[in-house]
């Protein structure tokens, strides 16, 4: 029995490890392959088809999160008396954590599934080996305009997530617990700096940069079959949300 | 002009190719047969680079692949077309950008140049006027002769065909025989062909080389390949007779 748990425990460890080896290598590849030149028609194509498109999403997101973020601290600060500080709470709170980890996350689901589900299709369909055959490299045809088009567009998208965020918790504090707008605005400029949202986006660098490569990683690495590409859509998002949230505490400790 | 000397390949425990020993001439069409997990596509994957030998070697021109790094193997690749058992075309672009894709990334043409180049390797293969179809709209023979136009774009010295007729019915099935069997004459292309077709084997290769469970049993002229005693062989030949 111990010794069955014990097998089991093991190969999970191995398996773990040989798919982090995966990504050590693939960065590895990666950097070698931008000392080659960069194909920016590409990388801005990949801006448009991954970050255009989840704009919505995104706006959506931080919009009700702004709403419910001044919903739940507003009757308590009033309480208090401490209603000047709710615009540079609401404004901190989603600058520096729920702007890009929740920006981060709607990427995951959206950009890291379509990278993996559209890599993987491709490698099944051997495309990728199409492309070797005809002496391109996949990594630097396929995965650094990626990866780079996720760098800019992630913190680009935070920005935008982080206006309608602030600008839903101003509106549910005027319109709704009856804060007035001098005092929400007031509270912001004097509680908040511009490294608020810089270091938000610098998270946000991070974030792209993770969700493409793993995005990647799991599409070239995906077994044949339409059910692993499934399982590699899956494992993508599932592995991304779970770095997204590693690497949030980190760059917190690092950057505040 | 490819040599391979004693090449083994092994996957985990299973040995999917036992020291095969088989040389290509140059300008000659070569077809691999075997059935289903022989090997063969196996072989074809080692003869592009797609994989490494696990022993052997490789030889290309005196070079063994083998021991080549990516940028020497991309090298070599530049003289290389394959057509793909599914043809593989790049899905998220036109047929002429498919083939137009090698010139692109591997030439400074310009793009009337390469527009010229795409109709004339299109015209070649029977297809006129589809530069500006996607693949999804192609039925599978004209992905097949899309597919060899895309190989032929960049004017290799050797084409690897995988499977050129999986999945054909039989009219279509010699329309791409007799393609190959073309291009080999106006390009004057060394021809590597994978199938398990042996009528299509008979009608085009010079010499036809046969794969069972991993090992090179038997290669020959086409004529002297139809003679051999081998019970193996003579398998693939009775379901030929048969199907007569």
């Amino acid at each position: 029995m111990l010794l069955r748990f014990l097998e089991a425990l093991g190969s999970y460890v191995l398996r773990r490890l040989e798919s982090l080896g995966g990504v050590v290598l693939l960065y590895a590849s990666i950097f070698r392959q931008l000392r080659g030149g960069l194909r920016w028609r590409s990388i801005i194509h990949q801006m448009s088809h991954l970050g255009v498109d989840s704009l919505n999403i995104v706006m959506l997101t931080l919009l009700f999160t702004g709403v419910v973020i001044t919903l739940q601290t507003a009757a308590k600060f009033i309480e208090f008396g401490a209603q000047g500080t709710i615009g540079g709470v609401v404004a901190i709170a989603i600058g520096r954590e729920l702007g890009p980890v929740l920006v981060g996350v709607v990427c995951a689901g959206r950009v890291g599934a379509a990278i993996t589900a559209e890599i993987a299709t491709m490698k099944v369909t051997e495309q990728i080996d199409a492309l070797r055959v005809m002496a391109v490299s996949p990594e630097s045809y396929l995965i650094v305009p990626r990866m780079l088009a996720c760098m800019l567009v992630v913190p680009v998208l935070t920005v935008f997530g982080d206006v309608v965020g602030v600008a839903g918790g101003w509106a549910t504090a005027v319109y709704y617990s009856g804060i007035s707008s001098y005092t929400f605005m007031n509270g912001l400029h004097m509680f908040t700096e511009v490294f608020d949202l810089t270091g938000g986006m610098i998270k946000a660098i991070f974030f792209g940069n993770a969700i493409a490569v793993l995005g990647c990683h799991y599409g070239l690495t995906c077994p044949a079959g339409a059910e692993g590409v499934g399982k590699a859509t899956t494992k993508t998002v599932v592995t991304s949300i779970i770095v997204i949230f590693i690497l949030n505490a980190v760059l917190t400790f690092i950057l505040f | 002009m490819i040599q391979l000397v004693d090449v083994c390949k092994s996957f985990e425990n299973k040995e999917a190719l036992k020291h095969i020993n088989l040389g290509i001439n140059e300008g000659e069409t070569l077809a691999i047969i075997g059935g289903s997990g022989s090997g063969k596509s196996t072989l074809l994957r080692l003869l592009i680079g797609l994989i490494r030998p696990t022993s052997g070697e490789i030889l290309v021109r005196g070079r063994d692949m083998a021991r080549m790094d990516e940028a020497q193997l991309d090298e070599l690749r530049l003289h290389m077309g394959m057509v793909f058992q599914y043809s593989a075309l790049f899905d998220s672009m036109s047929v002429g950008d498919n083939v137009a894709f090698g010139l692109r990334e591997h030439t400074n043409k310009s793009e009337a140049e390469i527009a010229r180049i795409v109709r004339e390797k299109l015209a070649l293969v029977g297809l006129e006027g589809v530069e500006q179809m996607m693949p999804n709209e192609l039925s599978g023979g004209m992905k097949k002769r899309v597919g060899l136009a895309r190989a032929i774009a960049i004017e290799p010295s050797i084409i690897f065909y995988d499977e050129p007729s999986s999945g054909l019915d039989p009219i279509m099935t010699e329309r791409i025989d007799e393609l190959i069997v073309s291009t080999r004459q106006r390009l004057g292309v060394t021809s590597v062909v994978v199938t398990h077709d042996m009528a299509s084997a008979c009608r085009i290769a010079d010499r036809i080389a046969m794969i069972y469970e991993g090992e090179l049993i038997a290669v020959d002229t086409t004529e002297n390949f139809k003679q051999l005693r081998d019970e193996r062989v003579q398998a693939f030949f009775h379901t030929l007779r048969t199907v007569k």
